[in-house]
């Protein structure tokens, strides 16, 4: 840990935001960073006939953000990072819309590689939040996949 | 004297709306008595967990209900696709 220097910025928000922006006020707030890491998670856009029309996450008030917040704790404690943002959106999205933002600043690039990684697979994974697609005019909700728990199962 | 019931995810369209009151009774099982059967096979389905109050109880048999307790029915995460 680096102590009084690191800092933890997690949001749960539920209208569009600038992942580019964001990264760049995070970056520029941690000078003392070698390097920033980030990841975007966005809806995806699918020319095929049948695509994603639309993407709608659900969360839950009293658990999601608090779950989110625990999560981000973790990843300060494990990694020396300087900095660690999460942002996670809820709501309805369109296809190219950003979903997650994770940015992690560390002193050495591999703790920073490592917690956003980190992050990444137990946000999507044990974070509580319900999706559904619209596909051809009907909204369906997704099941948890397999691979999302291979993915966890990495860092045990 | 009421609860407040919770239906996350997939459990919304089981129960036919998001939220709904029921007058208020001490256990969870008396809660399920008082709901649809196909609802309350969505309720105990596996891995469906439960939070009262936002803090999510690991045994069904355990909360005591208080009037204006909040039960949220919590299927398994999405995941998905990034």
């Amino acid at each position: 840990m680096s102590g009084v220097t690191n800092s933890v910025d997690v949001r749960l928000v539920t209208t569009a935001f600038d992942p580019a922006r964001e990264i760049a006020q995070f970056t520029a707030a941690h000078p003392a960073a070698g390097g920033v890491v980030s990841f975007t998670g966005q809806v995806r856009e699918d020319s095929q006939a049948g695509g994603v029309e639309a993407l709608e996450l659900r969360h839950y008030g009293p658990l999601t953000l608090p779950e989110m917040e625990k999560l981000a704790a973790t990843v300060l404690g494990r990694w020396d990072l300087e900095g660690l943002l999460v942002i996670h959106r809820s709501g309805t999205m369109q296809p190219g819309e950003p979903i997650v933002l994770v940015a992690g600043a560390s002193r050495h690039r591999r703790d920073a590689f490592a917690a956003v990684d980190f992050a990444m697979d137990h946000l999507k994974s044990e974070s509580w939040f319900w999706k559904r697609e619209k596909v051809g005019g009907r909204w369906r909700w997704i099941e948890p996949r397999h691979e999302d728990f291979e993915d966890i199962r990495r860092w045990q | 004297m009421a609860l407040k019931l919770v239906f996350l995810g997939r459990l919304e369209d089981a129960a036919g709306e998001a939220e709904r009151k029921v007058p208020l009774v001490a256990t969870i099982e008396e809660v399920f008595a008082g709901l649809e059967p196909e609802l309350v096979a969505a309720l105990r389905a596996d891995r469906v967990k439960l939070a009262v109050n936002g803090v999510l109880v690991r045994d069904l048999d355990a909360p005591v209900l208080r009037d204006g307790d909040e039960l949220a029915f919590l299927p398994p995460v999405s995941g998905g696709a990034v």
